[in-house]
């Protein structure tokens, strides 16, 4: 039950991008064909599930251990990096048709707000090590979501004849804009 | 002072305007402007990194070997990052509290990075803080006045002083207000740059 | 200057480096702003303290008590005026705000009644729901002096006694929520010092 609220609440309730504001930047850049859209979000799954792992047991074991919490954006940081890195140089090395798919999208994910700002909700959320991984996944997933029917709208708007200025970024605004509201129908559903 | 100086010292007002022509950083410009006061704090916090990370970048740019720019920059960004973290969290709680989880984020705010890389990795000192006191008035000029807007509309407050008793339209500081009001600005200004610059 | 060319030892060295200045760095700002932190969040409480406590002159942070409930600590500051208990200032939360958390410091009198209501933090939707908060509406002076031993703290609409703020059920339901908890937290300790 605990999980099932982690999990509808991290989809839809506080999505990360229509309610949290955070991953805008990949949420604008990626999102003109559907196609990029898909293979961003696999992406950001499989980095925020990891990274949010990772970044736990560094916080549990040698931070907090060490009394050096005042050190977490800095270590949190690196430790996103390097993974990325790693998962890059595994990816390419053991399954080249994965690496192709998620290739490009993986050195944008480092500066992608969203990872780390998931790796630090959780230790304020105080989770333990399953509740952050269900945490993440969730989170993740929203963001596809997000993603995804957003590009999925934007593929139509292409076509549409609007005013100049409006064209490009506004409209992108304007169209996220009015899915934040269609989300905000869900607030309220975990209580 | 010359005019190359006096041009690097107001591109960030509008001409290259981080938040609305560049369009970097959009997470705390869309999650912290619930406020005009908020929008200052923020856009303050990131003048603060922005400079003082051009500076040392710009300084020790020789010294970094290329192919570990990166990471080096992202650590001095961090370092500056957790003391303006830290600081705030001293003597100005309240704002603190208000900011959030968008203190540590400035972090990954593009801004900051995008600056090194594309300025301070190019030029000296100097030229580097005036950039970076640039784009860091542009971010928190935009800040204010996205701030200024929601708080107007969905508040009917300016700076927590209220101006009307009732509720306001509320939407305007509820999420989608923030996309909303961003969208405009920025085609606003789109309209107003090409008026400027193309004559 | 000539550039640092990428050798690996280059390269560690440079990362290394750097790493050590700015956690060195990093250290010393921690050392200097670790006091004014602990102050800036001292100063937050005892300035809930005074709304929420008649005249007291202990320190009601050094007598603090930690109740454990199952859903994390509640904190009671028992306040005294000159030796005698007059009332003890609880910090209590909801987990039920329909934006996260809500954090209250609750005055409560010896009698059961309530002294004052502060809140310390909450993230609820501004218009709506952070009408829960004094310096917004009235809604909260509608629990001062109320007994605790008789109020049924719940809203109107689940048979209790206190009017919900329109639109923000949730978040009224939550403050109930939060004060129960400092109720049951200070009956407790209560109990056990009988």
């Amino acid at each position: 039950m605990e999980y099932l609220m982690i999990i509808v609440a991290g989809i839809f309730v506080n999505n990360i991008v229509l309610n949290q504001f955070l991953g805008i930047c990949p949420f604008l850049g990626v999102s003109n064909k559907l196609e990029n859209a898909i293979g961003m979000s696999a992406a950001v799954v499989f980095v925020m599930t990891l990274s949010t792992t990772a970044t736990y047991l560094v916080n549990k074991y040698v931070l907090v251990t060490n009394n050096l919490s005042f050190m977490q954006t800095i270590v949190y940081i690196l430790v996103i990096a390097a993974l990325v890195q790693v998962v890059e140089i595994i990816l390419k090395k053991t399954s080249p048709a994965l690496y192709q798919a998620l290739g490009v999208y993986l050195p944008l994910i480092t500066t992608n707000c969203a990872i780390l700002a998931v790796a630090i909700l959780v230790v304020q959320k105080n989770f333990n090590l399953m509740q952050s991984v269900v945490f993440a996944i969730a989170t993740s997933l929203g963001f596809s979501f997000a993603l995804i029917v957003f590009s999925g709208i934007r593929e139509q708007l292409d076509l549409v004849n609007i005013p100049k200025a409006m064209k490009g970024v506004p409209l992108s605004l304007l169209t996220a804009g009015l899915l934040s509201l269609a989300f905000m129908g869900f607030s309220g559903m975990v209580k | 002072m010359n005019k190359a100086l006096i041009n690097n010292l107001t591109k960030g007002i509008l001409k290259e305007n981080p938040t609305f022509v560049i369009i970097l950083g959009m997470c705390p410009t869309l999650g912290v402007t619930t406020l005009a006061a908020n929008g200052i704090g923020m856009g303050l916090a990131t003048t603060f990194v922005l400079i003082l990370s051009n500076a040392f970048i710009a300084l020790l740019k020789d010294l970094i070997p290329d192919k570990v720019r990166i990471p080096a920059y992202i650590v001095i960004i961090a370092t500056f990052v957790t003391i303006v973290d830290l600081v705030m969290a001293a003597y100005f709680p309240a704002l603190y509290t208000q900011l959030g989880i968008f203190i540590p984020l400035i972090v990954v705010n593009c801004i900051i990075l995008g600056r090194a890389e594309a300025y301070a990795a190019k030029n000296n000192v100097f030229d580097s803080i005036i950039d970076g006191i640039s784009m860091g008035l542009g971010v928190t000029l935009a800040l204010t006045l996205i701030g200024g807007i929601r708080e107007i509309l969905g508040a009917g407050s300016i700076f927590g002083h209220k101006f009307i008793n009732s509720d306001a339209i509320l939407i305007f500081i509820l999420p989608p207000g923030a996309f909303i009001v961003l969208a405009y600005v920025i085609a606003i200004v789109n309209k107003i740059n090409k008026a400027v610059y193309k004559g | 200057m000539a550039k640092t060319e990428s050798t690996l030892k280059n390269m560690f060295l440079t990362l290394f480096v750097t790493s050590l200045v700015s956690a060195t760095a990093l250290g010393f700002v921690y050392e200097a702003t670790k006091e004014p932190i602990a102050k800036a969040k001292q100063a937050n409480k005892i300035s809930a303290f005074k709304k929420v406590l008649p005249e007291f002159d202990n320190d009601p942070l050094a007598e603090q008590i930690t109740i454990t409930t199952a859903e994390g600590d509640v904190i009671l500051y028992p306040a005294s005026n000159k030796g005698i208990p007059v009332a003890a200032a609880v910090e209590t939360f909801s987990k039920k705000g329909f934006g996260g958390n809500i954090k209250l410091m609750v005055g409560v009198l010896p009698d059961g009644r309530i002294n004052g209501i502060d809140v310390l933090e909450h993230k609820e939707t501004p218009g709506l729901g952070d009408k829960i908060d004094s310096a917004k509406t009235s809604f909260s002076q509608q629990f001062l002096n109320k007994d605790l031993t008789t109020y049924n703290l719940a809203v109107r609409k689940d048979g209790g006694d206190v009017d919900a703020i329109t639109a923000a059920t949730i978040s009224s339901r939550a403050f109930c929520d939060a004060i129960k908890k400092a109720y049951d937290a200070y009956l407790k300790n209560e109990g056990a010092q009988q």
